[in-house]
């Protein structure tokens, strides 16, 4: 689950790490507000679960408080466009607004979890307020890795060793070494996914402020984390996804006109990438997970048909503890309670699948059969192409 | 042979009160696998699908001789309970339960490196050696014993996979679901080293997806250590970036984890790998008849 700018500020604050002042604005005159108290000269910041915002006009500075209210209206309800957001962009509906700080010199602090370690890995680089990616393709050996041992954690020869790396000294790499460990308890106590500073700016008197915040969390250990939990912000999610997983299905939407419900989140990947070698477009991944109710493929039904761009539904069903003819019975049920209107190519593959296919042909409702995958591909991309 | 489990294998279920270990307990019993004890907190001195139970997982090795164990513990348990299996010096332990919080995985990696106990998953369907048993909720009767051993991170493209060879004559060695959680703990190189070693097996099916640099772990060990055929597919290749695609592992982050990019470094390594997931079986069927593949020789250092 991602998080706003603001919100990843407001906890890394809570562990101890300096923040410029800024509070956040839901609309023109709160901004109004929030400047004149602010001292007036500020910085607007829209918030949008996106980078590279200050590239698509995402960031602005205003002079006094009358003009960031001026700039507050602007920016409120646009749509912003960053590399990050696709062609759509993504609609303003918050600003964070900041007192402006003095620069000497900007850093890259990370932690996030290596896969190939196992571990937690902070991440550190001198080349501040570039994306780490972007670091990385350029110039690989400009980013410090630091992995933690989970019984040990981040020794302080550890933080002092990114920090002579970064060029720090005297007084800085004391601070910088207390920053890196309240960053990382702050990515360890709220089971973060990723948690970077990214700039991390050196003020002209020495003092580190982290100037622009980012953090993810995994969504698996949201249950011990009610707090967490209630910063998700739904305007951020596409309303099918968000309908999808209150039914406990995995959906994704994608640009196509192939819709696809499979059980399995390997098999939904593998029935899309067919459906592309077969030449369509998946509109969506949807995996049913394996016990696959009625209910769940009616509400998956749904769902992949508010999508106006789906032509044809591809049903791809390994029924391997769950039985062809339950599932079949399954799917007519779901289907008379959702009016399809557009043409479903079933593929059923397992336990008692020929009473599957039996119950399915009686329905009476308009499946196509398809046997195996290449099968199921073709027929749809073929009944969708004619629509 | 087969890999880790076969017929005399002792097995316990932790977990086996509950819908779901009562479902796969009955399961893998039908197809023949000794299964010893069960373990649930509390429920200790009865007796459950005529299994005994215990409190302990110590307590029913003592008494059982359990070697292995499968678990199917609800996700905030869950990595406690692979550290009591660890403690209790299970040799295997496959963990089915999918949602384990990452940070506890890191945690029972940590606790699993003295080696002595080997886990499976979190987050896989198990593992079967057809004809022999069945450690997992896999759907038994797909499967036969035969030359082929599969790997892969998902469950239900891996019965696809089986279905397709099966259907050929193409029977198994051993199956192995690794899982489709970032943090797992049998790698894709742990299991092809047991695969390479295993005489019972002649080709190998590798099943990846994005996410992760598992599949190029895997690649570059076979170029140089396997000398036995191995087919490849990687699922994900229409995904898009940033998206977790149903398992926690399956997400392309930095740019980095794609399909294609996996594709490319298993092509250069030699591997065989599919465009489509209907082809698997045809594939493995000719890699068989082509027999060895060539290895490269190990670079210096």
């Amino acid at each position: 689950m991602k998080i706003h700018e603001y919100q990843a500020k407001q906890i890394l604050k809570r562990f101890g790490i300096e923040v410029p002042k800024g509070e956040v604005a839901f609309n023109p005159k709160d901004a109004l507000t929030i400047a004149s108290r602010l001292g007036g000269r500020t910085v607007l910041k829209a918030q949008i679960h996106a980078g590279g915002r200050g590239k698509g006009g995402g960031v602005k500075i205003a002079a006094d408080a009358d003009e960031a209210e001026r700039l507050a209206r602007q920016m409120i309800g646009m749509s912003l466009v960053t590399p990050q957001t696709g062609p759509q962009g993504k609609k303003v509906r918050r600003l964070l607004i900041e007192e402006p700080v003095d620069i000497s010199r900007e850093i890259y602090l990370g932690v996030t979890l290596d896969r190939d370690r196992s571990v937690p890995v902070m991440m550190a680089s001198a080349q501040g307020g570039m994306e780490i990616e972007e670091i990385a393709r350029r110039d690989p050996k400009a980013i410090q890795i630091e992995p933690v041992d989970p019984l040990i954690g981040l020794r302080p020869f550890q933080a002092r060793r990114i920090s002579y790396g970064l060029g720090l000294s005297g007084d800085l790499v004391a601070r910088a070494t207390r920053l890196m460990q309240a960053l990382l308890r702050a990515y360890q106590d709220t089971d973060a996914s990723l948690a970077e500073i990214n700039p991390l700016v050196v003020r002209a008197q020495g003092a580190l402020v982290a100037l622009d915040a980012k953090m993810a969390f995994d969504d698996n250990a949201l249950y011990r984390h009610p707090e967490i939990r209630e910063l998700r912000d739904p305007d951020e999610e596409d309303p099918l996804e968000v309908e999808a997983s209150a039914h406990g299905l995995n959906y994704v939407k994608l640009h196509g006109n192939i819709g696809c419900m499979v059980n399995g989140a390997g098999l939904a990947m593998a029935t899309m990438d067919i459906i592309k070698l077969v030449g369509g477009e998946p509109a969506n991944f949807l995996d049913v997970g394996g016990g696959a109710t009625s209910e769940q493929v009616a509400s998956a039904f749904r769902i992949l048909l508010a999508d106006p761009n789906v032509k044809g539904v591809l049903i791809n069903i390994f029924g391997g503890i769950l039985r062809g003819d339950v599932l079949a019975r399954g799917l007519v049920e779901a289907i008379r309670r959702v009016d399809v209107g557009v043409p479903v190519v079933v593929r059923l593959e397992g336990t008692n699948v020929e009473e599957g296919r039996q119950i399915l042909k009686e329905s009476g409702l308009d499946f196509t059969l398809a046997d195996g995958m290449l099968d199921a591909a073709r027929k749809v991309v073929a009944l969708a192409g004619r629509r | 042979m087969s890999i880790l489990v076969d017929q005399n294998t002792r097995v316990l279920i932790q977990g086996i009160t509950g819908r779901e270990g009562t479902f796969h307990a009955r399961g893998c019993r039908e197809y023949g696998t000794t299964i010893v004890a069960g373990v649930t907190p509390g429920r200790g001195g009865t007796v459950h699908e005529e299994v005994p139970v215990f409190d302990t997982v110590r307590q029913a090795v003592q008494k059982t001789g359990a070697e292995v164990s499968l678990i199917f513990v609800p996700p905030a348990s869950a990595a406690d309970a692979i550290l009591e299996a660890v403690d209790a010096g299970i040799r295997l332990a496959v963990c089915i339960t999918e949602g384990i919080p990452a940070s506890d995985m890191v945690t029972v990696r940590a606790a699993l490196r003295d080696g002595r106990t080997r886990l499976i998953g979190p987050n896989c369907p198990g593992i079967i050696s057809p004809g022999k048993c069945k450690i997992g909720i896999m759907p038994g009767y797909i499967h036969k014993p035969g030359p082929a051993g599969v790997l892969s991170r998902s469950g239900t493209l891996t019965y696809e996979a089986v279905a397709q060879l099966t259907r050929r004559g193409i029977g198994q060695s051993t199956c192995i679901g690794i899982g489709g959680d970032p943090i797992i703990g049998t790698t894709f190189v742990d299991a092809l080293r047991l695969f390479r070693d295993d005489e019972q097996t002649r080709v190998i099916v590798l099943i990846g997806e994005i996410g992760g640099g598992a599949e190029e772990e895997a690649a570059r060990w076979a170029a140089s250590d396997l000398k036995k055929p191995m087919v490849a597919f990687v699922a994900g290749q229409t995904a898009p970036p940033g998206r977790r695609m149903g398992h926690a592992g399956a997400i392309i982050s930095g740019g980095h984890g794609t399909a294609a990019e996996k594709i490319a470094v298993l092509q250069e390594c030699g591997v065989r790998v599919l465009q489509s997931p209907a082809e698997i079986g045809e594939a493995v069927e000719a890699a068989l008849k082509e027999g060895a593949r060539p290895v490269r020789a190990r670079e210096n250092g």
